[in-house]
């Protein structure tokens, strides 16, 4: 089944508003969905004999950054028997204050087990909150771990546990005296300045 | 030294996932790890028992988690190659192999790699398969009580190494495959060389089989353990040998057809409940072993091929190939996945614009999804069934954690 | 003996000495990895390099061992965990920090949010391997110089009481 048709199929089975968008000049087209009804369109992909989409590659959580203001999460389905490939990606505003609650998309860890880890990976790392998911708990940085790392506006903080976070000449242990050096100022040979993309 | 630094932190930086309330009568929790010889690195599995009987686990991981998609993000995409290599530690080149596949696919220079840096390419990869599965099978053997195989399979390992420390510098983590080429040429000598290795090495796989897999006490320990049907496997994403020792003859090299695979003749093993029930702990490690048959024939067809169509010229420059800028262009997305020793690897990236650091860059690790199913597959098995288990997903903390 | 040295017998040593001979030739390390250059670590044990010729057999236990190869990198979730398997390991204890990463960060030193920047922020370190992962010949020769170190040693100075004193001094 190419794309266009298992775009069709969609459109077909759930209305045409379900598809926000969709991207066919990529590497991969892909489609974005409307982020509630993401659940049972996936349940369909999944269950329905002609996609039979029964394996979820991956999930990928995604932070555009401060200033566009949204986050994605990208899955990557493929159907071992028809051997096809699909990208479906769902978008939610970002909260770019503290106060605001983090973003939420519902889950499809009911459908493809895999996700269960996945979203709690997603959750670790760029912080999506993933509505009715059984175990929603940190899974690769420590449960009392400050900020979510893959965020753009990411700041590293600056002792956990009283060891020291980012890396100078503190050491606690061996020969260290007095306050830590400053390493700004000192040359080094090799010079991390890097072009910025535009 | 600050008496805060002695502070018992143990349970705020991890807490237990079950709590003491919800046992039934007469089960316990029992912490395994992270520091235990038979997790194979840095894995913390829950254990709740009830005697000897494992009633769940939930596996705490992240103990190794080392930032390598920040990493991949600050980096362009030649500097990460090292970075990949640390991941799945065990099979660098094939980790190698996949991001540079990858990256070429997203500069659009996938077939103008040369025919003989792709044979060099399936040949270290594969010679690097057979060192993971070594050890794969050497400290299962280790694992669950048997000594010997792991000294073999290490004395094996050792030879694989120097061969591929002869070809790159480095005896674990290579940095050989560049994006678009190659760090340098086979060394003169290498295809006679590595020739004298694959046949040392194929009756030491006929050893294996005898020392262990054939063993009395070993099928005793793995057969019908920790049986993983199909369907479940696919459902939680397991790939590799854990989906193959399910009975799914399911392999990227063939599926996908990736670098020069379809041009190769090998075959693809599957479990098939030879002494126990399909998907037990037996037929994925068997499968590992037959796994290295075949890739002893690959390498076998890619020596034939670098010492017959594609010979060494003396003009030949692996690093032509190389892009001097990696800039991509427009924001693209790709999902590329490839196979490793241990199942799918996958990497996501997303551009941006004329630059040459990914955006978003996601390793999809095959270990991570494949450690996922243990507490489906473990439950109500007992708790030396449990290092059974364990060892046979074969996990590589590096990439599970990354 | 008789043969060896003519004397019936009888060694003279000082008993420092004897001590730091029994320490020396039999270090036993904890046996736990936590990344790739635990995949050395295991190559030094085995066949390859057979660290036994040294007597250095690893254990299970950290009440067992004398030595704790800290072989990988360190991060803030393991930190906690390493700091209290380094208490439970009984005096003398040493710590061979080995590899890039425990030493100082190694290549994660700048974008590793979640990598502790060298195992001695936490722990104090006898030797330091450097490598990324260190050849297992480098692991020996690590273990020999550590063996240097405790030859030096006496028991009028136990070398505990020595770092307790250095860190009150400051």
């Amino acid at each position: 089944m190419s794309f266009e048709e298992l775009r069709d199929f969609i459109v077909d089975a759930f209305g045409a508003e379900v598809v926000v968008a969709e991207k066919t000049d990529n590497l991969q087209s892909y489609l974005v969905l409307q982020t509630e009804r993401l659940s049972e369109v996936c349940l369909a992909l999944h269950d329905h004999e002609l996609t039979y989409f029964d394996f979820l590659s991956c999930v990928t959580g995604i932070d555009n950054g401060p200033e566009a203001g949204t986050m994605e999460v990208a899955y990557n389905l493929y159907s071992i028997p028809y051997d096809h490939h699909l990208m479906l990606k769902v978008q939610v505003p970002r909260n770019n204050t503290q106060d605001q609650p983090i973003p939420q998309v519902p889950t499809v860890s009911h459908i493809w087990r895999t996700a269960d880890w996945h979203e709690r990976e997603v959750f670790d790392m760029v912080g999506i909150y993933f509505k009715d998911h059984p175990d929603m708990r940190r899974i690769l940085c420590a449960a009392d771990w400050e900020g979510h790392p893959l965020r753009r506006d990411y700041e590293l903080q600056e002792y956990y546990h009283g060891i020291k976070v980012p890396f100078d000449q503190h050491n606690e242990l061996n020969g260290f005296k007095g306050e830590p050096q400053q390493l700004v100022g000192q040359p080094t040979p090799f010079s991390d300045k890097r072009e910025k993309p535009e | 030294m600050s008496s805060t630094l002695y502070k018992n932190y143990l349970l705020q930086s991890e807490p237990n996932k079950f709590s003491l309330d919800n046992l039934k009568d007469g089960e316990m929790i029992v912490n395994m790890g992270p520091q235990h010889p038979s997790t194979h690195g840095v894995l913390r599995l829950e254990v709740v028992t009830d005697g000897e009987i494992v009633t769940d686990v939930a596996p705490h991981i992240g103990y190794l988690h080392r930032c390598f998609e920040k990493h991949a993000e600050h980096m362009a995409y030649n500097q990460t190659i090292p970075y990949v290599d640390r991941m799945d530690y065990l099979a660098a080149m094939n980790s190698e192999h996949v991001w540079c596949m990858g990256v070429e696919k997203l500069l659009g220079i996938t077939d103008q790699i040369p025919k003989r840096v792709e044979y060099i390419r399936v040949l270290v990869a594969e010679l690097n398969r057979i060192a993971s599965h070594f050890v794969a099978i050497g400290t299962y053997g280790i694992d669950i009580g048997a000594f010997t195989p792991f000294l073999w399979m290490l004395r094996d390992r050792e030879h694989i190494q120097r061969l591929l420390e002869w070809v790159s510098g480095a005896r674990m983590l290579y940095n050989y495959i560049w994006v678009g080429g190659l760090y340098y040429d086979l060394p003169i000598g290498f295809e006679k060389r590595c020739q004298e290795f694959i046949d040392y090495l194929q009756p030491k796989l006929d050893e294996i089989d005898t020392v262990l897999l054939e063993n009395k006490i070993f099928i005793d320990r793995t057969a019908n353990v920790g049986i993983l049907p199909m369907d479940v496997a696919i459902n939680y994403g397991c790939s590799g040998p854990m989906l193959r020792g399910s009975g799914l003859k399911y392999d990227l090299r063939r599926v996908d057809g990736y670098s020069v695979y379809p041009e190769l003749e090998f075959e693809v093993p599957t479990g098939t409940g030879l002494v126990g029930s399909v998907g037990d702990c037996w037929d994925r490690n068997y499968v590992r072993a037959l796994e290295c048959r075949e890739s002893v024939k690959i390498i076998q067809q890619c020596l034939d091929r670098l010492q017959g169509d594609h010979k060494r010229t003396p003009d030949f420059d692996p690093q032509a190939g190389c892009p001097k800028k990696l800039r991509t262009t427009g924001t693209q997305e790709l999902y590329f996945r490839a196979e490793t020793p241990r199942g799918e690897l996958g990497y996501f990236f997303r551009t941006t614009d004329r630059s040459d650091m990914p955006f978003r860059c996601k390793g999809r690790s095959p270990c991570f999804s494949n450690l996922s199913v243990l507490h489906e597959i473990a439950k109500g098995c007992m708790v030396a069934d449990l290092i059974a288990i364990v060892g046979s997903v074969d996990i590589v903390l590096g990439e599970l954690d990354r | 003996m008789e043969a060896k040295t003519g004397e019936g017998g009888i060694v003279i040593t000082k008993l420092d000495d004897l001590l730091n001979w029994a320490r020396l030739t039999s270090l036993f390390p904890m046996g736990f990895g936590l990344a790739c250059c635990a995949i050395e670590m295991m190559g030094a044990y085995a066949s390859g390099y057979d660290m036994d010729r040294f007597g250095i057999i690893p254990r299970a236990s950290p009440r067992q061992s004398d030595v704790m190869i800290v072989a990988g990198t360190v991060t803030f979730k393991m930190a906690d965990r390493i700091r209290r398997l380094y208490e439970q390991m009984p005096e003398p204890r040493y710590v061979i920090s080995m590899g890039s990463c425990s030493n100082c960060g190694g290549p994660y030193w700048e974008h590793g949010y979640h990598v502790v920047k060298g195992v001695d922020r936490i722990i104090p370190v006898d030797v330091y391997v450097p490598g990324c992962p260190p050849r297992p010949e480098a692991l020996i020769g690590g273990f020999l110089q550590l063996q240097e170190i405790i030859r030096k040693e006496s028991i009028r100075a136990p070398r505990a009481v020595q770092q307790i004193m250095a860190k009150r001094a400051q």
